[in-house]
């Protein structure tokens, strides 16, 4: 039975990413390529909500944080286990999203996403003014070293990007076989035409919720990853402007599909580093970037060029991995 | 008794402030349906322009303002005609993300151009006015004075002059009034202009009292939002009452309360308040 | 099939539906005409939940469905079309329809996590019904196309296999007709009465009266909200009330 080319694209990726430090230059490159992988796997979290499901979720990084915050405090102020308390760095944002989804996501489009940054917001000064739970503006340090096996720590470079590279793994694997199945086409539907979504039998607020529980979690995962990655952690993190990187790494990539976000992750990131003297300014040149990808490349990278490989290609040749829905028929909008 | 007064005073002052800021955008909402992101920019890049036109150039206060109104309300229609115009037809999340856009190059512009520290633009009225028993700083006064009259002309404006009513034709119709002749596009960039000519000046108005520094616009912005939710997007009555409220509610709320999480008063209350009534307290939707 | 009982929606201070009483017949075509503003979007909101009545009732089957939600009611067999055919541009025709069938399957979270033999089955259940959907509108040549790169008529007939692959037992039509010219709409016809025909009741709002007159078996008028007159297409024709209502209105299609 032929492999379709999806699959064997995914392959390649895999096998690149296990290679990567046996060609890269230095530690350094491998720091950066892991803090990269930790955003990927929020990046997806936001994709799956706003990509796929059509909110645009602007607390997003405020959860990752509450993720982060969950590790550093367990570990750090109470002596819990790494380990648990990473696992908790999923489980803590989700409880908190299930109620922040349950009030938001009645709302519609723009109210959703203002409303979500309202709660963003918040949830920063909270981190930031709860000093007695959150250390306050100086934030946590110290946090503890993932454990391997037999008194081995990931606390070198090489090791820290195996184990980012392992989570991303695993979250992209997961986050597949969410989209690819009805489950996903039920949030592409939703996404597409709420209205008509609903003439299809699906309960939006459900589905809403879910994806928006399943985005959260992710982040919060991501959260809990980035605290024993970095081992110190500050208000910054809730920051909005964290989920605007994201964004962009999703609109560079392409909104909706699964290569995109993650080819964003890690290639703005690349480029911030060769644009180094950039670094505080970056925005000078994201931003028009921005701007830019949504006027003149709406779909992203990843999502032009399957476009256009449908369009060309034949029949037989659309052994579809994936959906191919990326973008969003105007007339849907409108209606 | 002379505590709370200071506290009346203070929310007041706050409440201009924000009623000046969420005119501008609500201004905007009602013609592009687009939460203007950016707007928050325009406030920040009005205040460091003030900055500016007063430090390096030695401007009066008066005039600084005037330039500032002057510089961000090109800069506003200029983002219109290059951004917004283009995408008038997108829907869904690109125009939000185009907004966002510009906000975060022009906050790394200005940190560019002064630094991320924190700057103090001087005002000639740093005195004080007693009345009775009350204690009033001249800036605050004028604060109110400035913005009570602003949003007069304003409302004289849109309802008085034909321009102004063009204004408000598009807003409620594009289609129908472009079929009668007014040019969308102007009115589009027209209202981008005012926008950003209500929001430099109410920067320039609190920057005396408060620090500027390149992410001023933020919390301010976030809050404009939440009072054009509350009072109804496109709203103009809406922009000036809710401005009102969160203003006392913060002021009452940071001094008897806790003055740690007066920021978060005003989310707080937007939480609470569309949890209880998704459409907003004041918009009244017939469908 | 379906009994609406004094059914009334008013918008603050506009009666879009007073109180219309009336059935949509099993196993027919059932139209619903009327002049423009008559409110018969507003009643197919109505019927199919996505807009709550003021006061009235909707019996789908002998069940009270009043003020069930649209996905509810979807769920219960009743399917719709909208006016404006919403399709998903940048997918294929077939993967546009896949979902459609979404509603009578059960797999959620776990299952895809699992992969658990249920979301298999219905997966491949989905994807051979929206080939039978396909099949059903005559357009199985194209379910390789981009949905950009189909014609009007033919975004028409996906939009009906969409609602086809719901597994409705009526389906709600929404000037199926709008924007096709004469031999589209012919076809068009056909298609709706081939829905008949497979035992699926069809209920549409139409402007275009010929189309109306063919294929119609039973037709309600509504006027300012009101029901006017009801009954088989040669009496609804001669019907005065019906005529007084279209007079001075520019009805070319007469």
């Amino acid at each position: 039975m032929k492999i379709s080319t999806a699959k064997v694209g995914w392959l390649l990726l895999l096998v690149a990413g296990a290679a990567f430090p046996f060609v890269a230059g230095n530690d350094y490159h491998l720091t950066v390529m892991s803090t990269a992988y930790v955003f990927a796997i929020a990046t997806l979290g936001l994709n799956l909500i706003t990509g796929y499901t059509g909110q645009f979720n602007l607390a997003h990084s405020a959860f990752m944080a509450v993720g982060a915050y969950t590790v550093g405090i367990l570990t750090v102020d109470h002596g819990v286990p790494f380990w648990v308390a990473f696992i908790l760095s999923g489980v803590v944002p989700t409880a908190l999203g299930f109620f922040v989804g349950a009030l938001s996501l009645r709302l519609k489009g723009h109210y959703f996403s203002i409303f979500t940054l309202c709660i963003g917001v918040i949830i920063s000064l909270v981190i930031e003014r709860w000093e007695s739970m959150t250390h306050g503006a100086v934030g946590i340090i110290g946090i503890p070293k993932p454990p391997g096996l037999d008194g081995f720590f990931f606390d070198s470079p090489k090791s820290l990007y195996f184990l980012t590279f392992a989570a991303l793994v695993i979250a992209t694997l997961v986050m597949r076989m969410i989209v690819n199945s009805l489950v996903g086409r039920t949030f592409m539907a939703i996404r597409n035409g709420e209205e008509l979504a609903e003439a299809l039998g699906i309960d939006l607020m459900r589905n809403k919720l879910l994806a928006f529980l399943i985005s959260v979690f992710y982040a919060g995962m991501a959260g809990g990853l980035y605290a024993g990655f970095v081992r110190f952690i500050g208000p910054g993190l809730a920051d909005v402007s964290h989920t605007f990187d994201m964004t962009m790494y999703m609109l560079v990539g392409g909104l909706g599909t699964l290569v995109g976000p993650l080819f964003g992750a890690i290639a703005v990131p690349w480029l911030t580093q060769y644009l180094q003297f950039l670094q505080e300014y970056r925005f000078i040149v994201f931003g028009p970037v921005l701007v830019a990808l949504v006027i003149f490349v709406p779909d992203g990278i990843v999502g032009t060029w399957r476009t256009w490989r449908a369009r060309r290609s034949r029949p037989a040749d659309l052994v579809a991995d994936e959906p191919t829905q990326v973008a969003v028929s105007t007339e849907a909008r409108r209606a | 008794m002379e505590s709370f007064l200071q506290q009346l005073l203070a929310g007041l002052t706050l409440g201009c402030i924000y009623c000046l800021v969420a005119l501008g955008l609500t201004l905007v909402y009602g013609i592009l349906h687009v939460p203007n992101f950016a707007h928050g920019a325009f406030y920040m890049a009005g205040a460091f322009i003030a900055f500016h036109l007063v430090n390096s150039y030695g401007f009066n206060y008066w005039l600084a303002m005037l330039g500032a109104a002057g510089a961000v309300a090109f800069i506003a229609a200029f983002s219109e005609r290059l951004v917004f115009h283009s995408l008038r037809n997108a829907t869904g999340l690109h125009p939000m993300i185009a907004a966002i856009g510009m906000l975060l190059f022009l906050e790394a512009a200005a940190q560019a151009i002064w630094g991320a520290d924190y700057h103090r633009l001087q005002s000639p009225y740093t005195g004080l006015l007693e009345l009775g028993g009350v204690t009033l700083p001249s800036q605050r006064l004028l604060i109110i004075v400035a913005a009570f009259g602003l949003v007069a002309a304003l409302h004289l404006f849109l309802t008085r002059t034909a321009l102004g009513s063009t204004i408000i034709a598009t807003a409620q119709n594009r289609e129908g009034a472009q079929l009668v002749g007014i040019n969308p596009n102007l009115v589009s960039m027209l209202t981008f202009a005012i926008s950003g000519c209500l929001a430099a000046v109410a920067a320039s108005l609190y920057a005396p009292i408060n620090l500027i520094h390149p992410a001023m616009g933020n919390l301010v912005i976030t809050k404009a939002f939440v009072i054009i939710i509350l009072g109804g997007m496109g709203s103009v009555p809406g922009a000036i009452l809710g401005g009102l409220v969160i203003g006392f509610a913060e002021s009452f709320g940071g001094f008897y309360i806790s003055p740690d999480y007066q920021d978060v008063v005003a989310f707080v209350l937007l939480v609470a308040i569309l949890s209880l009534r998704p459409q907003g307290l004041l918009a009244r939707r017939a469908r | 099939m379906l009994e609406i009982r004094n059914l009334t929606k008013a918008f603050g201070g506009l009666t879009a539906v007073n109180d219309v009483t009336t059935t949509v017949e099993r196993g027919k075509v059932n139209a619903i005409i009327g002049p423009n503003g008559a409110g018969k979007s507003t009643f197919f909101n109505l019927i199919a939940g996505s807009v709550p009545p003021t006061s009235g009732q909707i019996i789908l089957r002998d069940r009270n469905i009043t003020g069930f939600g649209a996905a509810r009611v979807a769920n219960l067999g009743v399917a719709r079309t909208f006016q404006t055919t919403a399709l998903f541009d940048a997918a294929t025709v077939f993967d546009n329809l896949v979902v459609g069938h979404r509603l009578r399957t059960g797999s959620g979270l776990f299952d895809v996590l699992v992969n658990s033999a249920r979301l298999v089955r219905e997966e491949a259940l989905c994807r051979r019904k929206a080939l039978e959907a396909l099949e059903f509108v005559g357009l199985g040549h194209v379910r390789d196309r981009l949905a950009a790169d189909i014609t009007q008529e033919q975004r028409r007939r996906v939009a009906f296999a969409l609602a086809f692959a719901t597994q409705p037992e009526l389906v709600l039509l929404d000037e199926p007709a709008g924007g096709l010219n004469p031999d589209e709409t012919i076809r068009i016809s056909d298609l709706i009465r081939k829905f008949v025909d497979h035992g699926i009741t069809v209920c549409l709002i139409e402007h275009k009266m010929n189309m109306i007159m063919n294929i119609a078996d039973k037709i309600m008028v509504l006027n300012y909200g009101e029901r006017i007159a009801e009954g088989a297409p040669q009496a609804i024709r001669a019907n005065p009330a019906v005529i007084d209502a279209y007079l001075g209105a520019d009805h070319a299609e007469a």
